[in-house]
């Protein structure tokens, strides 16, 4: 198996952050509707930056385990260094990626800069 | 018995490696790989005999309209049909809107049914849902049963006189199911509806004869039977294909035209218009050539053998759920399944890796994935070049994936 899978495998059987926030100030939900993957993407907000984050969803290892790295990556950091994010962010943390699969890797991405458009 | 080794020697492509791993094609449900002989004569058309058909004076062109022609007749003669009954189309899908258009126009009006089932590709759905909002007319579905068959008792309700259409699958793309054609074209003809087969997965993998199946209409895909993408095939009955309207207009399909009005060319042409694919029609005739040397029948026991090997392999495991009937002999060359709590998507990329190469997804079935309640499915799929030792691979590679991700 390829070294990114590593890290994807480590999230996938111990996923960080997962679960819900009580009156989170950001809540949103993206799908891929082609395969079923849902990710939820929760975030406490403090003098502009992520001060707490919870994800939750199901789908493949790959969405998942991207949900849960990309939950590590964005606490503590500021809403407006976030909203600069590339793809390539995620995609480097990750080591890497299949490109039958980005779809799967950038829906938490997807979710996160959905939330993050309104503020 | 198929030699398989001899088999293997004519497809270049099963020689390759992906990812250095020599690849293991489990996906000919979704497109067959080619041998050397259709591609060679797809090759050879258009550096030897490359002209339009039916159109030029010369001899190219009268070569040309030859081959094509000839395609024709070897495609009718592989499915025992009369040449002039068979339609070239681009594909089982084209086909399929082409019959629902012109079957609308020619017998659906207003409160008429369309029986349906939901186990059809959306190829065989889609159309019909268009031509039922079109006319006015309602779609009626038909369900399974528990093992994955057809719910034959409940067509035999929904077969009401006031259903005009029957679309049916006659071997479904995700559970194989082989439905029983002959008894449904009765239900069919005994209130005078019309008959529609989707052939797409059964023509490349068993032995059909139109006249034997009683169908109205059949469609299938070249594709998917060793020729060339952008060619199929629309058989039809006769007089019917004489009732039905044109569905695309334009040149080749006309014998008279003024400004304000048009008389149609007799059939097949009728349903073909425009410049046709007229090398991938050739590469469809060598094709069925290749089929019908080894035999259907040998095709049929090559892929039952497989199927059957991995299917026992599947139902032995107990983190795998297999879709479908259990038994072989009730399926065409398609498994479905899915490994317990893992995203199909992960099995076929980790397959992959491994150089197996599987489908997963929905399968262009989300009726089917939505009753048996999963988002999608993992599908192997076999054909006259597969090895049982590629489905013991296959097998071998399904136990690494589990001790990854399960
Ligand atoms: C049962 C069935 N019907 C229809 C089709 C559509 O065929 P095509 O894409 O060649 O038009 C397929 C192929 O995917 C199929 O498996």
């Amino acid at each position: 198996m390829s070294p990114y899978e590593e890290v994807i495998l480590e999230h996938w059987r111990n996923p960080r952050n997962k679960g819900r926030l009580e009156a989170p100030d950001v809540d949103v939900v993206e799908a891929n509707p082609l395969c079923g993957d849902v990710v939820r993407v929760q975030l406490k907000v403090r003098d502009g930056r992520v001060e707490d984050v919870r994800f939750d969803g199901r789908g493949c290892a790959i969405s998942q385990a991207a949900a849960s790295l990309l939950t590590e990556m964005i606490k503590g950091k500021p809403l407006c260094e976030l909203k600069g994010w590339g793809d390539e962010v995620l995609l480097s943390a990750l080591g890497g990626v299949i490109k039958t699969r980005l779809n799967c890797v950038l829906l938490p991405l997807r979710a996160l800069r959905k939330g993050l458009s309104s503020r | 018995m198929i030699d398989v080794r001899a088999v293997r020697a004519d497809f270049p492509i099963l020689e390759r490696k992906v990812d250095g791993k020599q690849l293991v094609y489990l996906d000919s449900g979704a497109t067959s790989q080619k041998p050397r002989q259709v591609i060679e004569a797809v090759a050879r058309f258009y550096q030897e005999h490359n002209a339009n058909v039916h159109r030029g004076l010369y001899q190219l062109a009268a070569a040309a309209t030859d081959l094509y022609e000839g395609a024709r007749a070897k495609v009718a003669r592989f499915i025992g049909a009369a040449p002039e009954e068979v339609v070239f189309t681009h594909g089982t899908t084209e086909a399929l809107n082409l019959v629902a258009y012109s079957l609308g126009e020619a017998r659906v009006k207003g409160g008429d049914e369309i029986v349906v089932t939901v186990m059809e590709h959306h190829a065989n759905l889609i159309p019909w849902q268009v031509l039922a909002r079109r006319k006015g007319a309602k779609l009626v579905p038909v369900g399974i049963t528990p093992e994955g068959e057809l719910d034959l008792a409940e067509l035999a309700d929904r077969v009401t006189g006031r259903a005009k259409v029957v679309a049916v699958t006659h071997v479904s793309n995700v559970l194989g199911t082989i439905n029983p054609i002959p008894e449904i074209a009765e239900l069919a003809h005994r209130v005078g509806a019309v008959l529609v087969v989707d052939a797409a997965q059964s023509v490349p993998h068993l032995p059909v004869d139109v006249r034997e199946l009683g169908a109205d209409l059949v469609a299938f895909s070249g594709h998917k039977m060793l020729g060339p993408t952008g060619i199929g095939v629309l058989w039809g009955r006769r007089e019917l294909l004489e009732e039905l309207p044109p569905f695309l207009t334009g040149g080749e399909m006309i014998r008279e035209v003024w400004l304000e009005r048009a008389t149609w060319n007799e059939v097949p042409y009728k349903f073909e218009a425009g410049t046709p694919p007229i090398a991938q029609a050739i590469g469809l005739g060598v094709a069925v050539d290749y089929l019908s040397s080894l035999g259907m029948e040998e095709v049929r026991r090559h892929d039952l053998r497989l199927a059957a090997r991995a299917l026992e392999g599947l139902l032995a495991r107990d983190y795998v759920s297999v879709y479908g009937p259990p038994a072989p002999e009730a399926r065409g060359g398609v498994v479905a399944f899915n490994l317990r709590g893992v995203h199909p998507h992960d099995v076929a990329t980790l397959l992959d890796q491994e150089g197996i190469a599987i489908r997963a997804g929905h399968h262009c079935a989300q009726p089917l994935h939505r009753l048996l309640d999963i988002p999608a499915s993992c599908r192997a799929s076999f054909y006259l070049y597969n090895t049982q030792e590629e489905v013991d691979a296959f097998l071998a590679a399904l136990d690494r994936v589990w001790k990854v991700l399960g």
